[in-house]
């Protein structure tokens, strides 16, 4: 009774679609942002002050190196040489977890400090200091979110390249899975320059 | 009457499953589609209950039935229920779903376990919305818009009741983009753009618009869950945010939102109105540019719910300049529907009785429309039942009745019997009484300065609350002897045949209920356009 029925094209229009959902999404966060940074220009860079610009750093790096990664395993797997693919795959998803585990040090040691959302020493610091950290958490909260839904597609879908139910013929959902992934990507490309670059 | 059956069971006996999970597993467009249907029009019963215990408490003034409290939740989750899940998937959902691909030469959408899983998506968030009605703390209080700081600081279960908006949301994005891929990969030879029916433009508009303006929702509902949870207070003004940006971005959507609910409602209009009137529809080209246009301008005017909120004047003039452009898409559209009556041969059909109802309805709340976005007027009319009376004119006497249109037009299509036109012409008459016997009062005592949202007023205000009440009667009876009528025609009706109204859209040439793969095993090839009614003629039935 099935119908089959394949269009590459469709599927990553698709995907095109959903990211853009996405987008919107995180310009909430950045409408907030833009606001909140008219209102305190001289807290927000006091605020700034307070973050460490080498973990920041090392994460751009992380994540663009990433983004190579996947852009590899695509080209991989359209020579049919899946072995490499998922290797690259496997890569992605390493760097995925560098960048958690390296947001993990960062957020204890702030925490430590006392600077979470709704507390004490927040709260002496002002409100233009707390928004600048309340903005902060949440928008690298959510992407952080993110990234583990973006390493657990790519999981999934390298599962499937083992399988063989991705193949150089029909791997759609790799690029799908790439695209979410540059996504993700790009996203930090824009947090971290607003968060941890401003003079 | 004695229940003759059916020759043909169509896609209600061709499943690869068999019984409750053939239609909870399905993922064939027609089944989710009868699924949303059923989900959507018990939401509406609901909801439609609690509007009707709304008016009694308003009967007289003084407390009677519902106490303050009790009538800010009512009022509140009637809002939810009737915006979140009846209003915005009711026609895109229930029978965007069950048209969609046959009217555009499909088998099915073009991601049909998204699409199920859209389903599945639009039942947690209903289930979520029951649950903060009955559990936790009390039942929601804030009213469908959660405005900051009162959402944030009441005790009542406004996080799960947001929970459950998002997942709604989430239901639609999910639809939206489905729709969207649908129509631009799935159609049928020779079905170019210029021979798309009505409906599936407006479908493609109000697809955009749920793609691009309801991400702003989620987000928006999750920082105040998150403000409650951790009370971070990115809208509170202690923590440096600004309870006005919540007003900002939940209107950035809701607006737009408020086209989703519109749109389809005119894409059905612009099907029935031909077809009972055989002659084309005027201006094809009009009526799905300005679909479009709707769309967009819809998305840029969000801010005229807040002119009494202390923005600058100069944001009032553009929003409410913004806000006037958008009547004139809106009112091409009901001059083109009355051109293509004009000199048609018309036929009195329940669906057309319902469609005339509604342009002449969608016009008062549209003109009403024009009232609250010129600044000067609003600032008095601001927060009165003339805002609500204008809202329920547009969304229930709009909407509402396109929704019944719909049903009445292509219910018998997915069924494959007829229901009793008689009664449906009573139950017509019925709606079209009670409904603008209970708005237009309701307009009328705005106007005199009568708050929405209270559950007491001054006694000057009583006889046309009486009358607003009394009408909700009338509106109530006709609800109850139309939904009656039509379940009965779904089950013992008369059978009919492929095209019982004489259309010339693709769904009227398949059978009566469609086969499950809609056209058999060829693609079928399209050769005419949506509203070339030469040749076409209806069944008797």
């Amino acid at each position: 009774m099935s119908f089959e029925h394949r269009d590459d094209t469709g599927d990553r229009f698709g995907m095109w679609l959903f990211l853009y959902t996405e987008v919107i999404l995180f310009s909430g966060l950045f409408i907030l942002y833009a606001i909140a940074l008219t209102t305190y220009p001289q807290e927000y860079i006091t605020a700034s002050n307070k973050l460490n610009i080498w973990f920041g750093a090392a994460n751009t790096v992380v994540l663009l190196t990433s983004s190579l990664t996947i852009a590899l395993a695509i080209t991989a797997i359209q020579r049919n040489q899946i072995r490499l693919c998922i290797s690259l795959c496997v890569a992605t998803i390493g760097l995925a977890f560098v960048f958690l585990i390296n947001k993990y040090f960062e957020w204890s040691h702030e925490i430590s400090l006392g600077i979470y959302p709704a507390s004490e020493t927040l709260r002496d610091m002002g409100p233009g200091v707390t928004s600048f950290f309340n903005l902060y958490y949440f928008t690298a909260g959510l992407h952080g979110l993110h990234v583990l839904i973006g390493a657990t597609l790519i999981t999934v879908v390298a599962v499937m390249v083992a399988k063989g139910k991705v193949t150089s013929d029909r791997y759609v959902l790799l690029e799908n899975s790439a695209l979410y992934w540059h996504l993700v990507d790009l996203v930090w490309i824009f947090l971290f320059p607003l968060y941890y670059l401003i003079i | 009457m004695t229940k003759t059956p059916l020759t043909n069971t169509g896609f209600y006996s061709e499943s690869p499953r068999s019984g409750v999970l053939g239609w909870l597993l399905s993922t064939d467009h027609k089944r989710i589609g009868m699924m949303y249907l059923g989900c959507i029009t018990t939401m509406f019963i609901v909801a439609a209950a609690l509007g009707l215990a709304m008016r009694l408490q308003l009967f007289t003034p003084g407390q009677h039935i519902m106490t303050a409290q009790t009538y800010n939740a009512t009022f509140t989750v009637h809002g939810i229920i009737m915006i979140f899940l009846f209003i915005i998937p009711s026609i895109p959902a229930a029978f965007g779903n069950l048209l969609l691909p046959i009217q555009i030469g499909a088998r099915d959408v073009f991601f049909p376990k998204i699409n199920l899983l859209s389903w599945y998506l639009y039942i947690i968030g209903a289930i979520l919305a029951v649950l903060a009605i009955f559990t936790g703390t009390g039942a929601p209080d804030t009213g469908w818009t959660f405005y900051v700081p009162f959402s944030t600081q009441t005790s009542t279960n406004v996080s799960l009741a947001a929970l459950a908006a998002f997942m709604l949301g989430f239901s639609s994005i999910l639809t939206g983009i489905n729709f969207v891929t649908t129509i631009h990969r799935l159609r049928a030879e020779g079905m170019g753009w210029g021979r798309l029916p009505l409906f599936v433009w407006t479908l493609y508009a109000t697809a955009w618009i749920q793609v691009l303006a309801t991400p702003m929702l989620g987000i928006t509902l999750v920082l105040v869950m998150l403000e409650r949870f951790f009370g971070a207070g990115l809208f509170d003004v202690a923590s440096g945010g600004d309870p006005i940006l919540f007003q900002h971005l939940f209107w950035i959507y809701s607006h737009p939102a408020v086209y989703i609910m519109i749109l389809p409602a005119m894409g059905v209009i612009s099907e029935i109105i031909p077809t009972f009137s055989r002659k084309p529809l005027f201006g094809y080209w009009a009526m799905a540019i300005s679909s479009l246009a709707i769309a967009f301008a819809g998305s840029l005017v969000w801010a005229h719910h807040m002119y009494a909120s202390g923005m600058s004047d100069f944001a009032i003039l553009v929003f409410s300049l913004l806000t006037f452009i958008v009547a004139i898409p809106s009112a091409i559209k009901i001059f083109n529907w009355i051109s293509t009556l004009y000199k048609g041969s018309i036929e009195l059909a329940p669906p057309m009785l319902y469609a005339l109802a509604f342009i002449l309805q969608f016009a008062i709340g549209g003109l009403g429309g024009l009232a609250l976005g010129a600044a000067a007027a609003d600032i008095h009319l601001h927060d009165t039942t003339f805002v609500v009376g204008h809202f329920h004119y547009t969304m229930f006497g709009g909407t509402g009745f396109a929704f019944f249109a719909a049903l009445h037009y292509w219910l018998p299509k997915f069924t494959g019997r007829m229901y009793n036109h008689k009664i449906a012409f009573i139950a017509w008459g019925l709606l079209f009484v009670g409904f603008n016997t209970t708005y237009m009062a309701m307009q009328a005592v705005g106007i005199q300065g009568m708050p929405r949202r209270y559950y007491d007023y001054l006694p000057e205000f009583q006889t046309l609350n009486m009358v607003s009440t009394i009408g909700s009667w009338v509106l109530a009876a006709g609800l109850i002897v139309m939904f009656v009528n039509l379940l009965n025609g779904m089950r013992n009706g008369r059978p009919i045949r492929m095209n019982p109204w004489g259309g010339a859209t693709l769904e009227w040439q398949v059978p009566s209920p469609p086969p499950m793969l809609n056209f058999g095993k060829e693609d079928p090839v399209v050769t005419r356009g949506p509203y070339d009614y030469k040749g076409v003629k209806a069944d008797e039935f």
